[in-house]
């Protein structure tokens, strides 16, 4: 069974919450699909055992065949190729990939080659099998790491998808194919705002989910409301406590410093469970 | 004209806690929301909406039933399973680059422009303010920044505004990088957490990467003065200019419950060292260190 814990918030407690559920259920994996800033390693210090780099085919053309026709310009939608006088030049930070212009092109003077983009680590944290992925600084597309990282799903346990704040595309490549979401949020206008756009992205992915206000406390009568009016399980709260944010900021997972934080997180796994194995398909 | 943009690499530091306080702080200002996915500032400032437009860009292939012969080249060069085992395309997995209509021999796919976003303009208590909503799992959210940041800045310079305030997204992907090309100063909000100083550290180096001048501030400091201490003392070494750090206060959630910027809510620790860090980047944009 795969869990995706999302938030359409930045800072809402994704991680936290993620790690979490790993460190309650143990025997599990987790795999942290925010590769702009991958967090979850921070709390789980793992040992990395293996490194792999990411990469995506970009074109090289070869220009004594090439004879500037401009196909391979007309094919790519994303302005990553195009002939500029005499000769073709290549955009590699704007190339998707896709190889649309090795395929236009009528000389075959199109070669693709790899150019890294990111690195997925993955290792072991206690019985907790860990995979992360990390986009290299200045590029500007996180999806072909996330998918790497998602190569490594282990389907035999139960894994735990951290994905990035938001509700675009990197989001969606993290939480699709999950068995359920669970999102979090909290309980302010901004929190609000922001998980009905998160909801919206749920429902067009047809995947299953549930929310946790999280620092709940002044304010959850609205999210609560419109849980009710969407149908979504509450599948908990977690009560502003500073013990929380302190254990936070000092690099401890609160789970193991705050005995309450525990037992909330113990029975939002449990409903968690519980409405992901009820979902109808 | 000068552009000075809060990111944080992290999310949940106070960009726009920030940002809103600023705006408020300049007193006349074009304030642009550039976080498309998940825009919140328009909860603290109120603009009244002037004008709409939808944001169409990128791509998503249809393949024509009526023309298609099964003879799936298309599913063969797709390289993101975008077509189906019955020749349609999964929209949520096409990637708009038209590989399948190169190859098809009998041209039945179509490449349709898609809507992905909307973007407002609006008139608000403290200036213009442009911002956007990308709809849900769509791409491109670094065009739609590119545009609000164009459109904020044509109407500064239209009614002669000097200052340009933008609230950045969370992350250092396609729209941060959007966000702070050709930025006149990036204000980075962290926290001293493990996670606000890793995060920290890979924002500073894509603002070193992209050659936009940075500064740091710490939020919420006294969850962990010792890592405050150690930020100030990082930045100092690499010589990158720190504001004076902002206290945690629990005001923050209640200014936002009640939709006003932190120093309009009332006269709390964050609030009255906001005002202090607006100054100190305020200098810093109009050129301290130059």
């Amino acid at each position: 069974m795969v869990i995706a814990v999302a938030s359409g918030k930045g800072g809402t407690g994704k991680t936290t919450i993620a790690v979490g559920i790993a460190i309650v259920t143990a025997r599990c994996q987790l795999l942290d699909c925010d590769v702009e800033e991958p967090n979850a390693h921070l709390f789980l210090r793992p040992d990395i055992t293996q490194t792999e780099v990411v990469t995506i085919p970009v074109p090289q053309v070869d220009q004594a065949r090439c004879t500037l026709c401009g196909h391979c310009g007309e094919a790519c939608q994303f302005h990553a190729i195009a002939v500029m006088g005499r000769q073709v030049l290549v955009f590699p930070e704007l190339c998707h990939g896709c190889g649309a212009c090795a395929l236009a092109c009528p000389e075959a003077a199109i070669r693709e080659v790899p150019r890294p983009v990111g690195v997925v680590e993955s290792g072991s944290a206690g019985q907790i099998a860990f995979v992360q992925g990390r986009l290299n600084v200045g590029e500007p597309m996180a999806t072909p790491v996330i998918r790497a990282v998602k190569a490594h799903l282990d389907s035999t346990r139960l894994t735990i998808i951290d994905a990035a704040p938001g509700t675009a595309c990197p989001v969606v490549e993290a939480v699709k194919g999950s068995d359920f979401c669970l999102l979090v949020t909290e309980p302010t206008p901004f929190g609000l705002s922001d998980l009905r756009m998160a909801v919206e992205v749920m429902e067009k992915l047809h995947l299953a989910s549930g929310v946790v206000i999280n620092r709940s406390g002044e304010g959850d009568e609205a999210t609560e409301e419109f849980c009710r009016s969407t149908g979504l399980p509450l599948l908990g709260r977690i009560p502003f406590d500073r013990r929380v944010a302190e254990a936070y900021a000092h690099g401890q997972h609160p789970v193991h410093v705050v005995p309450e934080f525990a037992r909330r997180l113990e029975d939002i796994v449990a409903r968690t469970l519980d409405c992901a194995q009820r979902r109808p398909q | 004209m000068k552009e000075l943009v809060v990111i944080s690499g992290k999310g949940g530091t106070g960009k726009t806690t920030l940002l809103g306080s600023f705006a408020a702080l300049a007193g006349r200002s074009v304030i642009a929301d550039c976080d498309v996915d998940a825009p919140d500032l328009y909860l603290l400032l109120h603009p009244e909406i002037e004008h709409q437009e939808e944001f169409r860009a990128g791509k998503l292939a249809v393949i024509d039933r009526e023309r298609c012969t099964g003879c799936g080249r298309c599913a063969e060069v797709c390289r993101f399973d975008a077509i189906t085992a019955d020749f349609s395309v999964e929209p949520l997995n096409c990637e708009g680059c038209g590989a399948c209509r190169v190859v098809c021999p009998v041209e039945a796919v179509e490449l349709r422009e898609n809507t992905a976003g909307d973007w407002f303009r609006g008139q608000t208590k403290y200036g213009p303010m442009v911002y956007a909503r990308l709809r849900p799992s769509e791409e491109n959210s670094g065009k739609l920044v590119v545009l609000v940041r164009k459109e904020a800045r044509a109407w500064a310079e239209g009614v002669g505004i000097e200052l340009l305030l933008t609230d950045g997204p969370p992350g250092i992907g396609c729209p941060v990088i959007a966000s702070i090309g050709n930025a006149d100063l990036a204000l980075i909000v962290t926290e001293p957490t493990p996670s606000g100083v890793h995060d920290l550290e890979r924002a500073l180096a894509l603002c070193r990467h992209f050659n936009v001048p940075a500064m740091v501030c710490v939020n919420k400091f006294d969850l962990n003065p010792d890592l405050d201490g150690e930020i100030r003392a990082f930045c100092h070494s690499a010589e990158v200019a720190v504001t004076e750090s902002i206290p945690f206060d629990d005001s923050v959630p209640r200014a936002i419950g009640q939709g006003l910027p932190l120093v309009e809510f009332g006269d709390g620790p964050a609030s009255r060292v906001i005002a202090r860090v607006w100054r100190e980047a305020q200098r810093e944009l109009m050129g301290g260190m130059t």
